[in-house]
């Protein structure tokens, strides 16, 4: 006699998937492959891409919406920035979320301090933006200045510097608000990383004769490495689609543009063109995606 | 190697007394087991050693260094604890070489030590595992692997044995005893099963509330325990008791528990005679209970009337529960016994073995 839910038959398991299979057809799969037609199409969306190829200029047929999203010089600005995002935001998040998980870890008012490093996270990404443009507010009139740096700055006997649009610093005026926003879920994971950490095991390695710098490098840091590594993936791919804080504080000018503001801005005006640069992302995601979920299912198997 | 002082030490956690005014010697190469029950303060006294947690008050000495300020690694100790602590990114190999590897210790050496030990545990084929591949008791010798290979002056254990099934429990039990005999180290080894402490134990500390009950050899305690708590807690089923009081009748000094009466043998009556009148707790091991039938020759028997409540046959002896009046007790008797539950009895109590307690300070009266 095989137990009930063995005996269900084919049907019913299917019969409990459907509504979850069915919203994920309407709100996912369906999306995806009609950005990815539309991606095809020129900007109304009913000819193919190949129309808007001007003649004597290289085409990519088809493709043309691909060529523009990954030669146009606007676009290359974006895909440059993005990568200098990436190269020094997740480190950045990481490594101040690192920081501060394991400092909270040995202070006494230890949640009074991630609750305020956490914060950030708990404000709107445009009000951040918002926030931080007042920040780094510059008056050029030759008026006081009222932005909080600058006025520092000023009062300290220094020039007032233009954070915003002065293409030298401006990418990294903008990071630093993505460090303050994001620095509070990567503490809060990798801090109860560290509070899993059985105790045992690290007083086994003081009498073993650590000091604390060797316990954090040869003992906490490889016991934490998985979610070490989540959070950077994580990571990875929020900063990938980076888009509010370059939105709302500098809206891709001076030199500051990213593909999803790119994204952002053509869709009105050449579908295609945003649809290209959709799928760009997408393509850029999913390697990430899919080593995530490779991760967990090691880590799945280990336990 | 080196002997363990403690002088005075004390343990605050906040208004909890963990660890009070304890006092204890620890020769050289000594195996010292610190038993009582959970909570009483045992594990805390061995992580004040260790320098684990700090001392609130009084010294703990490591030979003749003071180390009450010297950070755990600088101790010269090794420490086995109850979940084994296994650096679990590790290999075993790995596992036992990092505390040499830390204090830089050349590498053909670390190998040697390591593979030295790994066969003293019989875990040489082991090496390249990672902890997560290995069994309870495997990892239980990678953790003793692992403070041997240190060579230190004192080996420290946590309760290394209670996450272990019985069976192994008593295999690893054998083989630290070897371990200590090798190894010719100060061991002082935490538990709280008092089985443990009596068959490793060159002495026993007993440990409740805090407080050092009573430090002596295994069959001290178990022979002649100072206080009504050590009498209590070393041996299995434990001593019974009844509360009574020692009254004169005549010449013959008497033990009067109410349900009733035995005359103190006269050779032993002159140690209690100041006491008398006095609310006692007499005390007695189930070894000392024996059946009418088969009382040992050459005893002081005395014949107390009780119900058989229940048995429990071990095979080469029998546990007796039996219910005198107020009072339940255990006996161990003969094999041969043929006692039926329900069945009312003469129960012999063996007078050359029994302990007296004054009811009030609860310390043994001899």
């Amino acid at each position: 006699m095989l137990p009930t839910i063995t005996r269900q038959g084919r049907l019913i398991p299917w019969l409990y998937l459907a509504p979850a299979l069915v919203i994920m057809l309407i709100f996912v799969v369906f999306p995806v492959f009609n950005t990815i037609s539309l991606s095809l199409k020129d900007k109304t969306s009913t000819r193919s891409a190949e129309v808007s190829c001007v003649a004597g200029e290289p085409c990519w047929g088809k493709l043309e919406n691909y060529r523009y999203a990954l030669t146009n010089p606007e676009m290359t600005q974006a895909l440059r920035n993005n990568a200098r995002w990436l190269i020094l935001m997740v480190p950045g998040t990481v490594i101040v979320g690192l920081l501060f998980a394991l400092l909270a870890d040995r202070v006494p008012y230890e949640s009074l301090a991630k609750s305020i490093i956490f914060m950030p996270m708990a404000i709107s990404f445009v009000g951040a933006g918002v926030i931080w443009r007042f920040v780094y507010h510059i008056e050029s009139g030759g008026g006081e200045q009222i932005g909080l740096l600058n006025a520092l700055l000023v009062r300290l006997g220094a020039s007032p510097v233009a954070f915003l649009s002065n293409p030298a610093i401006n990418n990294y005026a903008l990071m630093v608000v993505g460090v303050w926003l994001w620095a509070g879920f990567c503490m809060t994971v990798l801090s109860a990383a560290i509070k899993g950490l059985p105790s045992e095991v690290l007083e086994a390695a003081r009498v073993d004769g650590t000091n604390e710098w060797q316990l954090f490098w040869r003992i906490m840091l490889p016991m934490i490495a998985p979610t070490l590594l989540v959070v950077t993936t994580t990571m990875v791919i929020n900063v990938l689609k980076i888009f509010d804080i370059v939105f709302v504080m500098t809206g891709g000018n001076f030199g500051t543009e990213v593909i999803a503001n790119r994204m952002f801005k053509l869709i009105v005006t050449d579908t295609g063109r945003s649809m290209a640069i959709a799928v760009l992302l997408i393509v850029l995601t999913i390697p990430l995606v899919l080593f995530n979920v490779y991760r967990f299912r090691l880590q799945e198997r280990e336990e | 190697m080196a002997s363990v002082t403690y002088e005075h030490v004390y343990k605050k956690f906040g208004d909890v007394v963990a660890v009070d005014d304890l006092d204890i010697q620890v020769a050289d190469k000594e195996f010292l087991v610190l038993v009582g029950p959970s909570g009483c303060g045992k594990t805390t006294a061995l992580r004040l050693l260790a320098g684990l947690e700090e001392i609130t008050s009084g010294r703990i000495l490591i030979g003749d260094r003071v180390v009450n300020d010297v950070a755990p690694k600088d101790r010269d100790i090794a420490m086995v604890f109850q979940s084994y602590a296994l650096y679990p990114h590790l290999s075993v190999y790995d596992n036992m070489a990092f505390g040499l590897k830390l204090r830089k210790v050349p590498r053909q050496e670390i190998d040697r030590r390591v593979k030295e030990a790994a066969e003293i545990l019989g875990i040489q084929n082991l090496l390249d595992r990672k902890p997560r591949q290995l069994s309870g008791g495997q990892r239980q010798r990678v953790a003793v692997g692992r403070a041997i290979v240190r060579e230190p002056k004192v080996f420290l254990f946590d309760e290394p044995l209670s996450n272990l099934d019985a069976k192994l429990r008593v295999a690893m039990r054998a083989e630290i005893s070897k371990l200590h005999q090798r190894l010719q180290t100060t061991f002082i080894y935490v538990t709280h099963d008092q089985t443990e402490a009596m068959t490793m134990a060159t002495r026993i500390a007993v440990i409740n509330k805090g407080k050092l009950q009573q430090l002596d050899t295994p069959q001290n305690l178990y022979d002649r325990p100072g206080n009504l708590f050590v009498a209590g807690f070393i041996g299995s089923p434990a001593m019974n008791f009844f509360n009574g009081k020692l009254v004169k009748d005549g010449e013959k000094l008497i033990v009067d528990t109410g349900d009733f009466a035995v005359p103190i043998p006269a050779e032993r009556a002159k140690v209690y005679l100041p006491h008398t009148g006095k609310n006692i707790v007499f005390g007695i091991r189930p070894e000392n209970i024996h059946d009418p039938d088969f009382i040992p020759p050459g005893i002081h028997a005395e014949k107390v009337a009780a119900r058989v409540d229940v048995t429990e046959l071990m095979g080469n002896e029998i546990f007796v529960y039996l219910v005198s009046g107020q009072n339940t007790f255990i006996a161990r008797v003969d094999p041969r016994s043929r006692f039926r539950i329900g069945d009312q009895v003469q129960i012999a109590l063996n007078m050359d073995n029994f302990h007296i307690f004054d009811a009030e300070t609860e310390q043994a009266i001899r």
